[in-house]
Order: structure tokens, then sequence, then C-alpha cells
């Protein structure tokens, strides 16, 4: 048969027009499985902002909160301000990491069970089922005539959709403002415009993306696919039609009618049936498939009605078909995770976030950033000193006030003051009090003799007076005139 | 030329413009409606403009418009808005004595930067940027010897004032004599004050000049420098015994300044800036890092917040 590029000389166009795609209710472990991800990853997503956490009374009470006003951003205990961006960039590399790992260990796991595509098109698909009942009913429904119905079944179902999209984007403002708040003043009309903004695109992109275009996200819009199957080895487990098991194909009847003639594969199409992206596993190894095994479930179960053993499909390694196929066993399934490329993938993820930890522990909570002032660069005091300005900024990155010391070290002779203090006052060591979760600038005054160097580094540092003794320390220059100035 | 005559194109039914070349044509085809339309809207939207905004030169300005607009009303809007806005913080600061400044944070820390910003127009091209001043024309602000005085209430008096301003009473004034100049002291009796003075200041060991040059300093300087050499503020006689030298300390510079003195001046600032502006100026100076009391002594660590 002419394919049309034979025809038309030009390469078959890349998108075709979407078939609808009705996958059949089936149960399984992985199914089984499927919902259980399902559930963690809504009840995480739609909860996690309404969890209370007591911070006292100079910082929110929510558990997970992105502060963009304040820039701040509160993970249980752990709080984040901007120059600690790093955290942010650790957990992306994390996760990065966590993709390789995963990905070279179970191929496309994340697709199939852990992207949000993937949830709410199921979740949709649940709704589908709710509604306009199994495969056979929808089909049905989808081909027939506009019915009273038919149209009130729509009705329900698109009503439904939306307000799951509505619900799905209504959950992400509560990341980013006092949950109990922003819903009392989302409906009162008291919310920011872009929370308003933020729900009704959420809410357009769930109900397209989850309600309409499913498996075309995954097949044209998402990169990773592509990415993913770059960081797949011939270890990697996929879900794997066994043709050299089941092939050629045919039913029961078939088969009884010529014992020894045919495959395992009775031909059912359960497997396709029941694919959320709507492909045939049966073709091999394709882009559309998101490995949510749940043709693995279909399949067995099929087997199991014939009395034919399970696994006609199901996760195998491109090394164990060939050694199958050439009629030997595969690697046990502990082997295959455990190779030296998961073991190194998983050695680094755990460095890194241990890294982290043992940071996010010792991490001083009073940070001290000096400038120094730089016009002019050095001032001459009447008895012969010569001063230097700078500017603190001290964070007080606790929610508490607390009381810091500051005092120089590395600058013989040198006495420091504020600009609320005056040079009889000063000393070696100055007092500050800084408020709770805030910036303090100070304007610090440092003198020492003219003799020394014109230019000499030194360090200024804080040291926390009650409780915590940790702070920070910066190391800055003193200018003094060259000589013969 | 004369024998042009317009006809109706038969294919088009548009009549020709008459020319004709080698039995080619000119349609006169109309503007389209849309254009002309914005044509006419174009010539409405100019008459309108005319009338309503200044448009039309005249001999000595232009036609003012029936709007009365003008970019100066424009701008004279901004800035009275901009005074508005400003104008609680900078009553506030009038309605305060400037010695009580410091004991309003707040109020301080909005003089200091008004303040800054009235130094960076009208100061810095002699004190400098930062207030360091040059050497030999211009005193350092930054550091802590003053002149005249360094308190909130003097600085204001001097910037108001200015120092030997001419033709006003009550500006600071006082003239060294010029003692080589004018003949009062010989050269050599100028190298003895010199070794005097450098000997105050610790900069040589006394010595026979330095004895000598004591009594002639007891005649003709102590007047204003004290006895000592600790200055006079009431006339702006400048610490002799201290490390600061505006006009340089070696002994160069001494002779030049005891034959010709220099006796600096500054420009009065009453009357060209409203007292609230030279009140804030006097508090930026007074923040450079080199005023003199005036702070209620603040017990260590308070006023951490970082206001001054």
């Amino acid at each position: 048969m002419a394919s049309p590029e034979d025809l038309s000389g030009q390469p078959a166009p890349l998108y075709e027009a979407r078939k609808g795609v009705y996958p059949k209710a089936v149960n399984g472990p992985f199914r089984r499985f499927k919902w259980a991800i399902m559930a963690v990853t809504l009840v995480i997503y739609y909860g996690t902002p309404w969890i209370r956490w007591d911070r006292g009374p100079y910082a929110p009470d929510q558990a997970v909160l992105v502060d963009l006003a304040n820039r701040r951003f509160y993970m249980f205990q752990i709080e984040i301000w901007p120059h600690e961006f790093y955290y942010v960039a650790g957990l992306l590399i994390m996760a990065g990491i966590g993709l390789f790992l995963v990905t070279s260990a179970v191929g496309r796991a994340w697709c199939g069970y852990a992207c949000p595509q993937t949830v709410w098109t199921d979740l949709f698909q649940h709704v589908d089922r709710l509604i306009d009942g199994d495969r056979n009913a929808q089909v049905r429904l989808a081909n027939g005539p506009w019915t009273a119905e038919k149209l009130a079944k729509r009705v329900i179902k698109y009503g439904i959709y939306l307000a799951i999209a509505f619900w799905t984007g209504g959950a992400w403002i509560m990341y980013f403002a006092d949950a109990p708040t922003l819903t009392a003043d989302f409906w009162t009309g008291q919310a920011a415009l872009v929370a308003y903004g933020t729900v009704a695109v959420l809410t357009a992109t769930t109900f397209i993306l989850g309600g309409f275009m499913r498996e075309q996200v995954c097949v044209y819009m998402c990169p990773w696919p592509r990415i993913q199957t770059a960081m797949m080895d011939e270890k990697s487990l996929l879900v794997t039609y066994k043709d050299w098991r089941g092939e050629p194909r045919g039913s029961v009847k078939k088969a009884q009618a010529h014992p020894g003639g045919f495959g395992d594969c009775i031909d059912c199409n359960q497997c396709v049936a029941v694919c959320p992206t709507g492909i045939d596993i049966r073709e091999g190894p394709q882009i559309g498939c998101i490995t949510c095994a749940l043709c693995i479930d279909a399949c067995d179960r099929a087997m199991a009605q014939v009395g034919r053993p399970r696994g006609l499909i199901d996760y195998c390694t491109l090394d164990d078909a060939a050694t199958e196929k050439a009629g030997g066993t595969g690697q046990p399934i502990r082997k295959t995770l455990l190779r030296p490329r998961t073991l190194i993938y998983f050695g680094v993820w755990t460095a890194i976030g241990a890294a982290m930890l043992f940071s996010l522990g010792e991490r001083t909570r009073l940070d001290l950033a000096v400038q120094h002032e730089r016009s002019p660069l050095f001032v001459q005091l009447s008895d012969g000193h010569i001063r230097n300005n700078y500017t603190l900024k001290l964070r007080n990155m606790e929610t508490r006030p607390r009381r810091v010391a500051v005092s120089v070290s590395g600058l013989p002779g040198a006495v420091l003051w504020t600009d609320s203090g005056s040079r009889e006052k000063a000393g070696q060591r100055i007092e500050l009090a800084l408020p709770a979760d805030s910036v303090t600038s100070v304007k610090l005054f440092v003198a020492a003799p003219a003799i020394g160097p014109a230019r000499q580094d030194f360090t200024i540092g804080t040291r926390g007076l009650d409780g915590d003794p940790r702070g920070d320390s910066d190391i800055i220059q003193f200018d003094r005139p060259e000589a013969g100035q | 030329m004369a024998d042009l005559k317009q006809r109706i194109d038969e294919a088009t039914g548009t009549s020709t413009v008459g020319h004709e070349w080698d039995g080619i044509e000119e349609l006169d085809t109309p503007m389209p409606r849309w254009w002309l339309w914005t044509f006419y809207a174009t010539i409405v939207w100019g008459l309108a403009y005319v009338v309503l905004y200044p448009a039309w030169p005249m001999v000595d300005s232009a036609t003012k418009g029936v709007l009365g607009w003008s970019s100066r009303g424009d701008l004279a809007k901004e800035m009275a808005a901009d005074a508005k806005r400003r104008a609680p913080t900078v009553n506030a600061i009038a309605a305060t004595a400037i010695t009580d400044l410091p004991a309003e944070p707040e109020l301080m820390q909005a003089a200091v930067q008004g303040g800054g910003a009235a130094f960076r127009v009208h100061c810095v091209q002699c004190h400098g940027a930062g207030g360091a001043g040059v050497k030999n024309l211009y005193p350092s602000l930054t550091d802590d010897d003053w002149l005249w005085g360094g308190d909130l209430a003097t600085i204001e008096y001097t910037v108001t004032h200015g120092i030997r301003n001419p033709d006003h009473k009550a500006t600071r004034t006082s003239l060294m004599p010029a003692f080589g100049r004018d003949g009062i002291l010989e050269a050599a009796q100028i190298g003895d004050v010199v070794s005097f003075v450098r000997t105050i200041s610790r900069q040589e060991k006394a010595s026979a000049s330095s004895v000598r040059g004591a009594a002639l300093f007891a005649d003709n300087c102590a007047v204003c420098h004290g006895a000592g050499g600790e200055g006079g503020r009431q006339v702006g006689a400048p610490k002799l015994t201290d490390a600061i030298w505006l006009y340089g300390g070696d002994r160069d510079s001494l002779t030049a300044t005891i034959t010709q003195p220099r006796n600096g001046v500054m420009p009065r600032w009453g009357g060209r800036l409203d007292p609230v502006t030279i009140k804030m100026l006097a508090a930026y100076v007074y923040s450079l890092g080199g005023g003199e009391k005036g702070l209620a002594p603040v017990a260590e660590g308070a006023g951490a917040d970082g206001q001054p």
C-alpha cells in the first residue's frame, strides 16, 4: 500500500488529528499502585498549604509557604532567605539526578505514575467512567447523536471537570499566602488580582490539558519523553510485549484447532483497550508509552482466564529481552536495579542531599555583609588616627529579636562605634539589638593608628549574645593614606 | 499638453487622467475611502490641537492654547505634588529645633537624606562627593576637627551665613594677618614660629629656633590660636596641636600660610536655600561622621535598628 508520503512526495504530516481514547477500567497490582500514587500526590498537592506550623509572633504559621512579598520561603522548620537560594538550586539538582536515577532503573516511571499530567488525566478519565460508563458506553455516547441524555451527561461531566480544574488552580495560590485568610479573601472579592488571574489560568489549563488534550500533551508537547529516552540504557526496565512468546497471535479457538501453531497472545486487544494513551504495546517500544503498566494488569488477567502464565506483557530490560528470546532467563530484578550506574546516581544524589542537610544544620541565622564606604576611602582624625567607614547589613534570620556583639580582629589598636554612639563610647566591641526576622543597616566607624600598611585586610565579626553564640564574619579592607601623603 | 482629454476606461469604468504614452494610460483611481477619512481626521486633529495647545509662534512667545497647558506647568504640578507628598516631613523638620532632631530618629533620617540630596547639588563642588574636602582649599567635613564648631546648631549657622562672605553682617569672619607680606615678621622670625608650631604639634623636637618662636607666638598668634595653639572657635582659628592641617603642616606650607594667609571663603546659603533645606544640610554634614556632641549619649546597643 502506498503511504501518503509516496503519493505526495512530501513527508507525512507530523501531527495527526486526535483519535478518541476511551481506556477501559482495569484492576491489578499496577492499577492499585497507580491509585496509591495518585492519592498521595493529590493529598500532598491539595492539603499541604493547610498544614499549620507555629513560628511565633514574627513569622507566618503556614508550614509550607512561598512568601514572595516578603521574600521568604518557609518549609516546616526551614526558612530560606533570598541569598540562600542555593538550597533551591540544590533541590533542583537533586530532582535532576533523581530523574536520572529513577529513569535509568525503571524507565519512565515518572511519566506513568507521578507526572501531574498523568495524575490529572487519570482523574478525569475516572470522571468519564463515572458519568458516561466504561469504554464501550463512552464510545457509543461519543459516536451517537446528540440526545437529551448525552447533553445532560456532557454538561455534568464538563461541570465536574471544571470543578476539579478550579480546585486545582485554587490550591496552587494557597502556597503563596496564608491559606485560610486567602480563601476568605478570595470568596469575598478581596484577594489580589494576581490570585484571581492565577486561578483562572490554572483552571483553564487544567480543564483543557487534563480534560481534552490528555495524551496529546505527552506525545506532542512534553519534552520529557525525548530527554528520558536519552537516560535509559539496555538495562532499564521497560514495559515490553514479549513477542517471542506471544506471536503468532491467535484466539483460544484457533489455538485449540492448531495446537502448537500459535503463541500465547490470544489477540483479545485488552492491552490496547486499557491504554490511557491509546497505543498498541505489541508494536514495540514507542514514544506514546508512558509505562503506566495498565496493559500488564489487563494482559495478566486475560492470561489467568485462559490458564496461561502471566507476564506476556511485563517490565523487562532490553538485555533480558534478548536473553529470553534466545531461550534463557533474565536477570533477577534486584540485579537489574542494583547496578553500577544506578548506584552511582544514588550515591551522588545522597551526597548532595546529605551536604544540604549538613549545611542547613550548620548555617548561621545571623548573617553579616560589610560594605566599605569609598567616598572618602579614609578620614584623618585630629589625634592622628585613621578612620574608615563601613555599612553593615545584619540579617537576623530568626523569628525573635536578638542581641549581638560586633567586633574586629586583625587590626591592631582599632576601635569601633556606630552612628548612634560617639567616639568617646568607642570600644573594641559594640553591642547591637536586632529586630526579629529583618535586615538591619548600621553605619560602622572603625578608627586605627595611622602607622600601618596602606591597605590592610581585617575581619569584622558578629556573635550572638543570647543563646546561640554563632555568628558570621566578613573580611574587609582598611585603607590608610600612602606614606608621604 | 493642451489636448489632454479625459475619458472613461471601458474595462474598469474609471476615468483616466488624460496622459498617454505609447498607448499606456493612467487611471484616475480615487484614494481609498479609509485613507481619505484618516487624512481628514488628521486635519481636524491638527486644527483642534492648534486651538487647544500652544502651537503658533508669535513675535515673542507662542499662542497659549485654550487649555492653558504648558510643559512648565506640568513640571510645576509635579513639583507641587511632590512638595505636598513631602510636606508632612518637611513641616515636621521645620517645626523641630535642629538640636532636637537626633531625639526623633525618623525625622533625623529624613533630614539626613534630604540634606544628602541638597549636598550633592550645592556643596560637592568644593567639599567633594563624600565631604572629604580638598587639601589646601576646602576643609574636610568628615573628620573630627572643626574650625567653627561641629555641633548641629553651629553647622546650621555656618551654612546659613557662610564664612567671610562679603556684604553679610552675620557671616563668620576673621582675618589672619599677612605676617610676611605686610612685614610684621621677618623671614627668620617666621621660621622660628614655624619651628614652634611644629614642636607643639609634635612634628619636631624643641630647638633654639622653637624657643625663639614661642615668644613670637605668644605675642602675635596666641590671641587667636590660644596660648598653647589649641585654636579658637569664636574666630575660626584652627587648632595647631592636632594632626589635621588644611593647608599643610610641613615647614614650607606653614611658612607660606604665615607669610600670606589663605582666609578661606564660603558663600552664605541663607536666602538662597530655604531654612528647612539648610537644616537638612546641617544634619547631613553632621552625619558624615565628624559631628560633635549633640547626640545624646546612647546606651550601647540601643538604637541598633540603624537609625541615627
